[in-house]
């Protein structure tokens, strides 16, 4: 298999680390060599939070080059945008659908750009936007927030819930797995 | 059995695989990890959190004096802190095997500068080696405590953050238990006066050449060979990338890097037709094959500043790939990192910054109070560096000055550091007035313990020394203990000590506000009542993460809000305009 390359992007604090753990164990199960990297320290600091996965027979580098990205899973739609240049040429970006504030915007030395998903749509033709926030409250808790998104990525790459089930099973606590699986679902099950 | 590790968890494993007996390091991304999951392998390894770097490797020396296999860990300019033991265990060499693993930060994710600490081997004469991935990580920290046992070296093992935080399969061992050989005593090794010295410089000499042979065979330095148009050398992350971009090209790939195979990379110059070299920051392995009259190209192509990444290689090779371009791309504003709603250094800098001190800074989450709105910070060299380059500044521009000047440090960072230096200002007869921000952990690097905070790595309780003592054992008559969350007490003695003619120090002492959280301790949030608000932007001056104004109004994030009330205090309209919830 030719390797792939997905990149998670958000907010600091939104669980973008987990969720490229789990998406590297799943990767493993696959029997597929995997890589993945981020960066710790200042970086996380209320700032931009990057996790690149690349999984495949055999994987080279950890970084993910501009233009080879084959999916971006973006946590918080600025995020998205700003990373855009990693996508491929007919690469999928999935977008959740959620505003956090950069400090500059909250303190009124910037602004927010309008219509970051419209814009994104404009130019990527294949863009799945969600509210993954309502959905992992519909789940049981607004903190699955990243299973969800996991659900759809599971979707678009084509592999089967089992591992991911097996993969929470192995990595979160007992108590949280009947809603983290909801949230995998209703994340798997939205795109039609 | 086989893992997902990151190349700091492959070092910890590598370092128990291979019998180690005894870990130190003082906390510094990227490098902090190794020790943290060392301390998992606590039954088999002593490991602590040192005061300093350099006194990790002056414990993890006696270590090997003793006979045990020693690691001591530290970021790239840990390494500065620590040369003064390194030159020196450079002649000693090793009786059990030592290691020092140098975290260098190619990119400044988070550090000062981006020295390439390769260089330290070729100035201190030791060997050194580079992984490319969590596996070789391990393989070589475990294989690294026979070469310096074998060649009597200490080792210089060098990561890089992209390899300390990238995961990779890694094949777990078995541990091999060394016995810890024992102390024999042997001055002529063991104590450098220059008689000895010279002697044993001799021998380092004869030791490099060894040292050079055993490189030549080292299964770690290959030949992978290919299409030879192209010929690549390289260690590192970098093999990773120049791989991945060039799959084609055939590789003399190294990792051995210090003292180099000389003989094995003419070998590969003859079976290649045109010679590059491909590596991080400096030109380290380029000079050096270029000095034996080997022609390669590298720095003309790859760039000495900065993280290389696929994307660079790509395009020094014109093989750049082309980004989509977005239709109308608005202006994305930047996500710059932040002190923590509820952090208590935010009101120290909110007060340094209303009485308009200058203030020489340190290291540590606390440098963020350099940035807007609070602009409370001037300078920030090194750790421990406040004290002095405030003191400094006093001595030339006099008291009327050092009336104006703070210096600001944390806790961690005054015992790595700050204590020399409060000496000297108290000898030296200084007026220096010095912010100890004490949050009762190491929190930049992730809430590590420190000689503060009563507990050891390996979890055990202990003595805590204490912030006051050392002040007055230093000779600091003026010293106050406040907290900084109650804004007016601190102003009041902040003012007051700027303007006494004698050193004070004031310790501004708070646990990390992540800390208060997960006590429960300044909970719940606040929120603002918009009827009262006056739009009068003041809260707006801390910079707090979690106020922002909408519609004109002051409005508090309660997801975000710790509610440690410092916001409530700048507001004119105090508890009337920003109210705390009640939780029932």
């Amino acid at each position: 298999m030719k390797t792939k390359s997905v990149m998670l992007c958000g907010v600091g604090g939104q669980g973008i680390l987990l969720a490229s753990d789990l998406l590297s164990k799943v990767m493993m199960k696959k029997g597929l060599d995997v890589k993945k990297s981020e960066v710790h320290g200042m970086s996380q600091r209320g700032g931009t939070v990057v996790s690149n996965v690349r999984f495949g027979e055999k994987v080279f580098s950890p970084l993910i080059g501009k233009a080879d990205a084959d999916i971006i899973l973006a946590f918080e739609k600025l995020e998205g945008l700003r990373h855009i240049e990693f996508l491929k040429q007919n690469g999928v970006i999935i977008v959740n659908d959620y505003e956090i504030e950069p400090l500059p915007v909250a303190s009124g030395l910037a602004e927010y750009p309008e219509n970051v998903i419209g814009v994104i749509q404009n130019t990527i033709k294949d863009t799945v936007v969600l509210d993954a926030f309502s959905i992992a409250k519909k789940a049981g808790s607004a903190r699955s927030i990243n299973i969800v998104l996991l659900g759809v990525l599971a979707r678009k790459l084509e592999i089967d819930k089992e591992t991911w089930y097996n993969a929470i099973e192995e990595r979160l606590p007992e108590k949280t797995w009947e809603i983290n699986k909801k949230a995998f679902d209703l994340g798997y099950e939205f795109i039609k | 059995m086989k893992v997902l590790l990151s190349g700091n968890e492959a070092v910890a494993r590598g370092a128990y695989e291979g019998g180690c007996h005894f870990a130190a390091a003082y906390p510094g991304t990227p490098s902090t990890e190794i020790l943290e999951n060392i301390s998992k392998y606590k039954d088999n390894i002593y490991c602590e959190w040192a005061t300093n770097e350099k006194v990790a490797l002056e414990v993890a020396t006696g270590a090997s004096f003793a006979g045990a296999r020693a690691l001591a860990a530290m970021k790239h300019v840990g390494l500065n802190v620590a040369a003064d033991p390194f030159f020196s265990l450079g002649y000693i060499g090793a009786t059990g095997g030592i290691i020092v693993v140098s975290a260098d930060d190619p990119g400044m994710h988070s550090s000062q500068n981006e020295q390439d600490n390769r260089h330290y081997a070729r100035a201190a004469k030791v060997a050194m080696l580079e992984p490319s991935d969590s596996e070789e990580a391990k393989e070589l920290t475990r294989i690294s405590f026979e070469i310096s046992e074998k060649f009597d070296t200490p080792i210089l093992l060098r990561m890089t953050t992209r390899l300390c935080h990238s995961k990779s399969i890694v094949k777990l061992g078995e541990r091999k238990e060394v016995p810890i050989k024992g102390y024999k005593k042997d001055i002529k090794k063991r104590l450098v006066l220059p008689a000895h010295a010279r002697i044993r410089h001799k021998y380092v000499e004869e030791r490099l050449k060894k040292l050079a042979k055993f490189s030549e065979t080292f299964e770690y330095n290959r030949i992978e060979l290919n299409d030879t148009k192209i010929g690549i050398i390289t260690s590192g992350i970098s093999y990773q990338y120049a791989k991945e971009v060039l799959p084609d090209a055939s590789f003399l790939k190294l990792a051995l890097t210090y003292p180099l195979p000389f003989g094995l990379i003419e070998k590969f110059s003859k079976k290649v037709k045109k010679l590059y070299v491909i590596e991080e920051n400096d030109p380290f392995l380029e000079m050096q094959i270029k000095a034996i009259g080997i022609d390669v190209v590298g720095k003309e192509i790859i760039p000495i500043t900065g993280e290389l990444n696929p994307s660079i290689v790509s395009e020094a090779f014109g093989k750049k790939k082309e980004s989509v371009v977005i239709k109308e791309m608005p202006d994305i504003p930047s996500r710059p990192p932040a002190l923590c709603p509820g952090c208590p250094h935010t009101p120290v800098f909110y007060t340094i910054h209303k009485l308009k001190l200058i203030a020489t800074g340190d290291i540590g989450c606390y440098t963020l109070g350099a940035l807007p709105p609070l602009n409370a910070m001037d300078t920030c060299v090194e750790m421990g560096a406040s004290l002095g380059n405030a003191f400094g500044m006093e001595k030339v521009l006099g008291k009327e000055f050092s009336k104006k000047l703070v210096a600001v440090i944390g806790d961690s960072t005054f015992y790595h550091s700050g204590i020399t230096p409060l000496i000297d200002i108290v000898y030296n007869k200084g007026i220096t007035t010095v912010i100890i921000l004490d949050n009762r952990i190491t929190a930049m690097t992730g809430h590590q313990d420190n000689p503060g905070t009563g507990k050891t790595l390996m979890g055990e309780a202990t003595e805590e020394i204490k912030l006051e003592d050392i002040a007055h054992a230093c000779g600091v008559k003026n010293v106050y203990t406040v907290d900084p969350y109650n804004l007016k007490e601190f102003k009041k003695v902040l003012k007051r000590e700027v303007a006494r003619e004698e050193p004070s120090v004031i310790i501004a002492k708070k646990p990390c506000v992540l800390l208060l959280i997960r006590q429960k301790e300044i909970w719940p949030p606040y929120y603002v009542n918009e009827d009262e608000c006056i739009s009068c932007k003041l809260c707006l001056d801390l910079g707090c993460p979690a106020i922002s104004m909408k519609d004109g109004k002051a409005v508090i994030n309660e997801f975000l809000c710790a509610g440690c009330g410092v916001c409530v205090q700048v507001c004119p309209k105090k508890d009337k305009c920003i109210i705390q919830k009640k939780i029932s």
